[in-house]
């Protein structure tokens, strides 16, 4: 066919003639390009979580990474086992007080206050560094039907001397995971501290992996919890005092754990959360808290704002990942399109450049799916999970204004019994006058208890707070990097198929 | 290469002036021949109306002037098209397709879906949607322009059809041509010869080729038209794939800016650099998606036009040839019934010279078609390579400087 293009008349000008070689691609001297830069240009791995597990163990010193736990080699065994199931996006060690992990027996709410404040374990001495992995793999179907559930590995790795061993595994189900967090929420939410949230229940992704469908979305389903539980957990145990939390050292290491029938959506005790979540969001409207403190004032405004933006955030997040599939899928059907016009053209190179345009346009689609999770998992949950985040600080605030609320109460009940024992005076009822005496002596008592726990909720919520905004900037950036590094992965690998064009021929 | 000046009458854009040559994509260069020269320098848009200045340069003698310009509708394009493929001395000649109409659709609906959500957004944000629903409203128009002037250049390096009497009218002639464009009966005429055509398609594969080198192009052509079809509408999806992501990452780059603006911490810094960021991914996103368009999805699109042209020769010569079999059939009545012999004769023998004439010229015009659409193929094919490896680093270079930044901070 080039021939009869080299003596096409010359009338028709209207194409330049065919080179000889009857090659469609050249080898072009401008892109001759030298191996792509930083990252190694390895084939992305087919885990639907996307990060590549490269990025995670960057030799960096001053990578951020560096103060990563050093079980964590690439050579131990136990850590490959865990990688196969993908790492998990959100490790951030940060750099802890060094405290020591004194163990409290018995904890009954008084105990938060008199027991060694946050202070005191910042000050005490040689204890461990903060030296903890958890990891949620291997999730099994157990039993039939309806009452099948999931069942998830927990791994812990650590050096810290709170746990028996340094590295053991336990089998939990979902409903464990709920129970952790209902009993955290009940012991600390209402003295101020930040209890990261659980992740959220679906029962239309339950009901479809119970009834046993094997494919592609309950799939997704299954890595998404699992994701989730995963950076549940991390978040859980990065919080100093919830790491020591007995439940919490019970759920890691004790093989067995005692149902937690009462995290059941249709239970009754599902039913009285939900009466209390009502009642709670109609005493939040009538409470009218005289903020004396600009700090608080300042604060919730601030987390009010990042809450709408977030949430914004989230939702384009959201969008692009739909998008960025929807190009994975049009790409892919493309290859197809194109591979069919190569087979059906008959001009021998036009037709092996169709090919090969089809072969590198299947693999960029690929290379699309993997951005979309990396999309997904990296960017979009650390969104999501943030987005609940805040609701457990806007919680904790809302606790504070209870507090002060409970106080304000009993002072005027303590004002009200004052005026009642001044009357009583002038009668003669000493019995009463005694009784009245006795119950303004208890309510005194109860005041300064109030104010003492309003005081202690503010100072623990200040901390909190601060903790909180310094984990989430640590968090956001260490994540926004990986994600980034995700996205040149994708790109340089893009400019690596196409530039096989070139190179093939 | 011309400058455009394309401006949007009473559709609220602004003016907008843009070099047309990296435009030209699809074909190679047509205006070789100096003897007459046809560009499109200039185009407007009122509403729904494209009018387009057709310029002709030549050295012709035919013509009354060696330089002017006359202003045409689409519809005058579209006459042109179809007066040239209903003359018989064209029959076996690949008429060039007819250019698409110019379909603004896409890009009004999505400015009407824009102003609904005007009050979801931050003014920075609207602001920039509209930019880019310029842009695509603005790639539209080139493209009618573009597709429009190929058409005319096409006709103008073809030998014989440069030389057509209705092609000159339609250069020259500066009053309005409606006059001369289908009236309601011709328009019907049109439709019948339309519909009869896809009831003789069947006629193709039906009539018994003689020919090997027609038997293959029959067989190639029927079946590469149905596969560029398809690519064609799946590279379409392709493309609007991208440009959604260009959308979403001008709404996360928005939202990060609003963070940055509330943040009062050592973050603001990292959050406005990553704002910085996702506006110019989106840029290099946008471009990536328009390239696309225009470098494979274009391309696809007007060679499934010209590939119907080409099957349009085809069907014709097929007709010529079962009028060719019908006279022999009615010479052996004739031959028979002893009677019209003569007449039978000459009828069979213009059928046969019709026939022949048709065929060797169909052979040349396929053949040139070939290497037009190799050479085309191949050119944007690479281009369009080029253009996405230079993106591809372009993007990791802003990837790169934004992740340093970040983590040195």
């Amino acid at each position: 066919m080039a021939d009869t293009a080299r003596d096409a008349p010359p009338e028709q000008t209207d194409f330049h003639e065919l080179e000889d070689g009857e090659e469609l691609f050249p080898e072009p001297a401008t892109t001759q390009e030298s191996q792509p830069a930083s990252l190694a240009a390895e084939d992305i791995s087919t885990n639907s979580n996307g990060p590549k597990q490269d990025s995670l163990f960057d030799d960096d010193p001053e990578d951020l990474f560096a103060e990563a736990t050093e079980e964590v080699s690439l050579d131990s065994p136990e850590r490959d086992v865990l990688l196969s199931d993908g790492p998990s996006p959100a490790i951030t060690p940060i750099t802890p007080p060094t405290s020591v992990i004194t163990p409290r027996i018995g904890h009954t709410h008084d105990d938060m206050f008199t027991h060694s404040s946050f202070d005191e374990i910042e000050e005490e001495e040689g204890g461990d560094s903060f030296d903890i992995h958890i990891s949620v793999s291997d999730p099994e179907k157990v039993g039939d039907g309806m009452n099948a559930y999931m069942a998830y590995k927990v791994t812990t790795k650590t050096s810290m001397s709170l746990f028996k061993r340094s590295e053991f595994a336990v089998k939990r189900r979902f409903s464990d995971f709920l129970g952790l967090h209902s009993k955290l929420a009940s012991k600390y939410l209402h003295i101020g501290y930040i209890v990261p949230p659980a992740p959220e229940k679906s029962i239309v992704g339950m009901t479809k992996v119970k009834v046993g469908k094997e494919d592609q979305s309950s799939n997704e389903f299954v890595e998404k919890r699992r994701s989730a539980l995963e950076r549940y957990l991390m978040r859980t145990v990065k919080h100093p005092i919830l790491l020591k939390d007995p439940d919490v050292l019970q759920f890691l290491e004790s093989s067995e754990l005692p149902r937690a029938v009462s995290t059941q959506a249709l239970s009754s005790a599902g039913l009285l959360r939900m009466v209390n979540k009502a009642a709670d969001a109609v005493n939040k409207m009538t409470i009218k808290m005289n903020e004396s403190d600009a700090w608080f004032e300042e604060k919730q405004q601030h987390f009010e704002n990042l809450d709408v933006q977030l949430r914004k955030l989230h939702t384009s997040v959201e969008s692009l990942v739909c998008h960025r599939k929807e190009l994975s899928v049009n790409t892919a059907q493309f290859a197809k399109s194109a591979a069919m016009l190569g087979n059906s053209e008959d001009h021998t190179a036009l037709s092996r450049a169709l090919s090969q345009l089809a072969e590198v346009e299947e693999k960029i689609d690929q290379l699309h799916q993997d951005q979309a999770n990396a999309d997904f998992y990296l960017f979009s949950e650390l969104l999501g999970d943030y987005v609940r985040l805040l609701t457990a600080v806007k919680g904790v605030f809302d606790h504070r204004m209870k507090t002060w609320q409970k106080w304000q109460d009993s002072q005027m009940l303590l004002q009200k019994k004052r005026e009642a024992e001044a009357k009583l005076q002038f009668t003669n009822k000493p019995d009463k006058l005694q009784q009245a005496k006795d119950e303004i002596k208890e309510l005194e008592g109860k005041v300064q208890q109030g104010e003492r726990d309003f005081e202690q909720i503010s100072k623990t919520i200040r901390k909190e707070v601060s903790r909180f905004e310094k984990e989430r900037v640590k968090d956001f950036k260490t994540i926004i990097i990986k994600y980034l590094e995700s996205l040149v992965q994708t790109q340089q690998q893009v400019n690596k198929n196409i530039s096989y064009i070139f190179h093939y021929n | 290469m011309s400058i455009i000046k394309p401006s949007f009458k009473n559709t609220g854009f602004n003016k907008l002036c843009l070099s047309y040559c990296q435009l030209r994509s699809v074909s190679v260069d047509l205006n070789h021949d100096a003897s007459l020269l046809i560009d499109i320098p200039d185009a407007l848009c009122e509403r729904d109306k494209v009018k387009f200045t057709v310029h002709t340069k030549t050295t012709l003698s035919s013509f009354q002037k060696p330089d002017f310009s006359v202003p045409r509708q689409h519809e005058d394009f579209i006459w042109l098209h179809d007066t040239l493929v209903e003359t018989e001395d064209y029959a076996g000649l690949i008429i060039p397709p007819a250019p698409p109409k110019p379909d603004f659709d896409s890009p009004r609906e999505k400015m009407h879906k824009l102003g609904e959500g005007e009050a979801t957004m931050t003014k920075e944000e609207y602001t920039k949607m509209k930019q880019e629903l310029e842009a695509e409203y603005l790639a539209v128009f080139k493209k009618t322009v573009q597709v429009h002037e190929i058409f005319l250049q096409r006709l103008s390096s073809h030998p014989v059809l440069s030389k057509d009497r209705n092609f000159q009218i339609f250069l020259e002639y500066d009053q309005d041509l409606s006059v001369r464009r289908k009236n309601a009966k011709e328009m019907f005429g049109g439709f019948f010869k339309n519909m009869v055509k896809s009831a003789d398609e069947v006629l193709i594969s039906g009539v018994k080729e003689v020919d090997d080198f027609f038997e293959q192009e029959k067989t190639f052509l029927l079946d590469y038209y149905s596969k560029i079809k398809d690519s064609t509408a799946k590279a379409e999806k392709m493309t609007r794939a991208h440009k959604n992501i260009a959308d979403d990452y001008i709404h996360i780059s928005a939202t990060l800016n609003s963070l940055a603006a509330d943040d009062m911490t050592a973050n603001k810094k990292n959050l406005e650099k990553l704002s910085d960021l996702f506006e110019k991914f989106r840029k290099v996103e946008g471009r990536v998606a328009s390239d696309q368009d225009l470098k494979l999805t274009e391309l696809l699109r007007y060679y499934m036009r010209d590939i119907q042209a080409a099957k349009d020769l085809l069907y014709r010569r097929a007709r010529a040839l079962a009028d060719y079999e019908n006279s022999n059939k009615a010479l052996d009545k004739a031959r028979l019934k002893s009677k019209d012999i003569p007449q039978a004769e000459e009828h069979q023998r213009q059928c046969l010279q019709k026939f022949d004439k048709l065929s060797e010229s169909g052979k040349k015009e396929l053949t040139s078609f070939k290497g037009r659409r190799v050479v085309a193929f191949r050119k944007n094919f690479i281009e369009m390579a080029e253009l996405e490896i230079k993106h591809a680093k372009n993007s990791v270079t802003l990837l790169q400087g934004c992740i340093e930044l970040l983590k040195s901070n």
